[in-house]
């Protein structure tokens, strides 16, 4: 017996803790965003005794996962989460779903009651592992020293690999403080979870040779685009511009095709644009890269895009025909599948039918010619603000100072008619520049996201565009800002309303306006004030820029209120249950919604809601 | 694809792991996926795999949904469409319990050896019968013993292999 034992402890063997945040930074990890507790005690001491990786600590937990996904955004590394049992781990939930629901890579280390108190309903017990099985793409619970450093390594694989997400790794506490070995992280691949990452030579043929065929072709690009990494955005500008076929993103994919370029035709879906939507429904050749049809860009699925033959490349075949039958489906990771249809395209038979695409570009150029996002800025002194105004503005303003310094602007919204005109008036150039909560929708996300971006880009400009409901959300992270001096900026379109629940009120429900408008909002200047920032208020449009300019200046935490007309929506609209072409226009061009209904609208559309 | 509701085998394999059948599970109720019969079982010990038969049934379009959700599952190794991939069987045993005395018992035993079920238990009031095979035959002996005092029912869901050399 002796022998073995004096062979174990030969092993590379030290407290849990310690091996865990070995294995972190054996991982790369530069940054955890966490919040401390009785169960993680282990992890914080092992923390405070080593400079390697530092620890950002949050206000609350669900924050600590916003701040992890905009970092993790940014910079297409994992971000990662430390929390404690119980209500730590709760608090978490939303943002791993958010993140499950955007594909962000996280690992989420949660504390955990002793092995032996697991199931007794021991103080701060939570089923972690049931709770987030739905709520991550995958997760573990640690029950031996040994298996500890193995599944750290697992889990980050599993978090960056195939379709990116969070992955939640549950540690009792007596796992992380007694003795656990090292391990490195393996070099053989993964005995079950190995995602396609490599597109299958045929359906590239197929494809190349159903692109070339169209007459009325667009490309769709979606979040997948973004995740395959900044080369992905490059291939796709190469493909697009090759082809001279007409480009529309997802509000995930913003920023992978330039916003400015002319074969851009901006957001489709809900809010997105006018050509874009009529292009998605008159297209007789579509290609889709790494969108996934979701019901905000689809409207009624039986009236979308009904002529069009489709090509869906996404690098999970469970995203493939779960919304919408294709007729050329390509499993692969977005950056080898765009090359490979670049390589395969000058030696695949048949020409571009030019002069058909052309005739497509006149019909495309004719519904530009609408400009749906028109709206109507009084400039004279003392007038309203338009919210559509002040986010043009202020993406006016940041490229100004881009041209003038090369500072970056990287822009993070919370949920709602603020983060659509976000998505439609800040124009993105490049990915990773864009955060914003796509599929869950969670308000309260854009702040601590925002802090997440600013710690992993210290020198850059980091804008929270946010409504004055959705920011009192998390709120108490100003108070992170504070702390480790974080300037990053809150951009508040302040219209007294939940606009976006007005909006709908007063389009389905009569002009009810139930339990929407916020009677008691605080001072945000005061509040900015009291939580060590600056705090600046624009009344009017001839204050605007000034407080644009000032807030940028400023190389503190600030909140700009910014006071906008309370009864603007957001234009152009396709009600849910209606097709891509039934859409509504502005009050510019003379189709105001009226009370209580809209064209296009249905039982089915008012459910989908 | 039709639009056709259709029945699918489906055979997985996992690695036998906590949390995986539960998860499987969380996948079928969160997606709305109807589940006619589930199995567990390890069938490798040296590998650490187990084996999941799922019967369930929806459109072509749903099942292929199905796969892929199940595929992209961690701890998944294999999924296979036993009932699209070609011949298969497929069985499960059940036991059968009869509660009954003078010419139904005579009438249960007699279908019994029709059906080929063997008794397992006697008292001089009931039986039970074991009986393997297809679920359309055990659900027919079912019925049968309905009216001959039949008073419980325990079965084992469908397990399902292909015909011939093909492996999973």
């Amino acid at each position: 017996m002796s022998q073995n034992t004096s062979a174990d402890t030969t092993l590379d063997t030290a407290p849990g803790a310690e091996i865990l945040l070995r294995a972190l930074k054996d991982q790369g990890v530069e940054v955890i965003f966490g919040y401390p507790g009785g169960a993680v005690l282990p992890i914080y001491d092992a923390i405070f005794n080593q400079n390697a990786i530092r620890h950002i600590l949050v206000r609350h937990e669900q924050a600590a996962v916003h701040a992890a996904e905009g970092y993790a955004r940014s910079t297409g590394k994992v971000g990662v989460v430390l929390v404690t049992s119980g209500p730590g781990a709760t608090n978490a939930v939303t943002g791993l779903l958010d993140a499950l629901m955007d594909s962000i890579p996280l690992v989420c280390l949660t504390g955990q009651v002793p092995t032996h108190l697991i199931g007794n309903d021991a103080f701060q017990e939570a089923d972690t592992t049931g709770i987030t099985r739905p709520a991550s793409k995958h997760n573990y619970l640690v029950k031996r020293g040994q298996d500890l450093a193995k599944v750290v390594h697992e889990a980050f694989y599993v978090a960056r690999s195939g379709r990116p997400g969070p992955v939640v790794i549950d540690l009792p506490k007596d796992i992380l403080i007694g003795p656990a070995p090292y391990v490195a992280a393996p070099e053989t691949p993964h005995r079950s979870y190995r995602p396609q990452v490599e597109p299958d030579a045929g359906q590239i043929a197929k494809a190349v040779a159903l692109l070339k065929s169209a007459k009325r072709p667009v490309i769709y690009t979606g979040g997948g685009v973004i995740n395959a990494g900044p080369a992905a955005s490059e291939a796709l500008r190469a493909l697009v511009r090759k082809t001279g076929f007409p480009c529309t993103s997802t509000l995930m994919g913003l920023g992978a095709f330039p916003a400015g370029d002319p074969l851009f035709l901006g957001m489709l879906g809900m809010h997105g644009t006018y050509e874009a939507n009529l292009v998605m429904h008159g297209c007789d050749v579509m290609l889709n890269i790494g969108a996934r049809f979701d019901d905000r860009v689809t409207g009624r699925l039986n009236a979308f895009s009904p002529g069009s033959k489709k090509i869906h490349v996404d690098i999970d075949p469970s995203s493939i025909n779960k919304n919408v039958p294709v007729d050329v489906p390509v499993v692969g990771d977005a950056l080898r599948v765009i090359r490979a249809i670049l390589a395969a395209w000058d030696d695949a038979p048949g020409e571009l039918d030019k002069p058909a695409i052309a005739a497509w570009w006149k019909q495309i150029d004719e519904w530009r010619g609408i400009d749906c996002l028109k709206f109507r800025q009084d400039m004279t002194k003392g007038a309203v603000i338009k919210p559509q105004y002040a986010v043009q503005r202020l993406y006016d303003i940041t490229r100004e100072l881009k041209a003038k310094t090369g500072r970056e602007t990287f822009i993070s919204t919370e949920v709602g008619q603020h983060q659509m005109w976000a998505a439609q008036y800040f124009g993105f150039d490049a990915p990773n520049r864009w955060m914003t909560s796509g599929g869950l929708g969670t308000m309260g996300y854009g702040l601590p996201a925002a802090m997440g971006v600013q710690i992993a880009h210290p020198d850059a400009l980091c804008i929270d565009i946010a409504g004055e409901a959705s920011i009192l959300m998390n709120i108490q992270e100003m108070s992170t800002l504070a702390q480790y001096r974080l300037p990053v900026k809150v951009f508040i379109l302040n219209n007294q309303y939940m606009g976006m629940v007005r909006q709908w009120q007063e389009l389905l429900h009569g002009g009810r306006y139930s339990e929407s408008y916020t009677a008691a909002l605080p001072d945000f200047v005061k509040l900015a004030e009291s939580f060590h920032g600056v705090g600046l208020r624009a009344k009017s449009v001839d204050e605007l820029d000034d407080v644009i300019r000032q807030m940028i200046e400023i190389d503190r935490p600030v909140i700009c209120d910014i006071c906008v007309d309370e009864k603007e929506n957001c234009f152009p609209m396709i009600p849910s249950g209606a097709p891509h072409n039934e859409m509504i226009l502005g009050p510019e061009h003379g189709t105001s919604l009226q009370m209580g209904g809209a064209k296009g609208l249905t039982d089915e559309g008012l459910a989908l809601v | 694809m039709t639009q056709e509701q259709r029945s699918a085998t489906i055979s997985v394999l996992v690695e036998n792991e906590a949390g995986i059948l539960a998860r499987v599970i969380g996948l079928f109720t969160g997606r709305g996926y109807n589940i006619d019969s589930l199995t567990v079982a390890a069938v490798d010990p040296v590998r650490n795999v187990s084996r999941i038969n799922i019967v369930t049934s929806g459109t072509d379009m749903v099942i292929e949904q199905i796969k892929a959700q199940l595929d992209r599952l961690v701890q998944v190794y294999r999924v296979a469409d036993l009932s699209k991939q070609g011949p298969h069987v497929a069985r499960e045993l059940g036991l059968i319990k009869v509660v009954c005395t003078g010419a139904e018992r005579v009438e249960a035993l007699r279908l019994a050896e029709a059906f080929r079920a063997r008794v397992i238990d006697a008292t001089l009031e009931s039986f039970v019968f074991e009986m393997t095979g297809n679920t359309d035959k055990l659900d027919a002996f079912i019925e049968l013993m309905r009216g001959l005092g039949l008073a419980e029912v325990s079965r084992t869901g469908v397990a399902a292999i292909a015909r011939g050399t093909a492996t999973i």
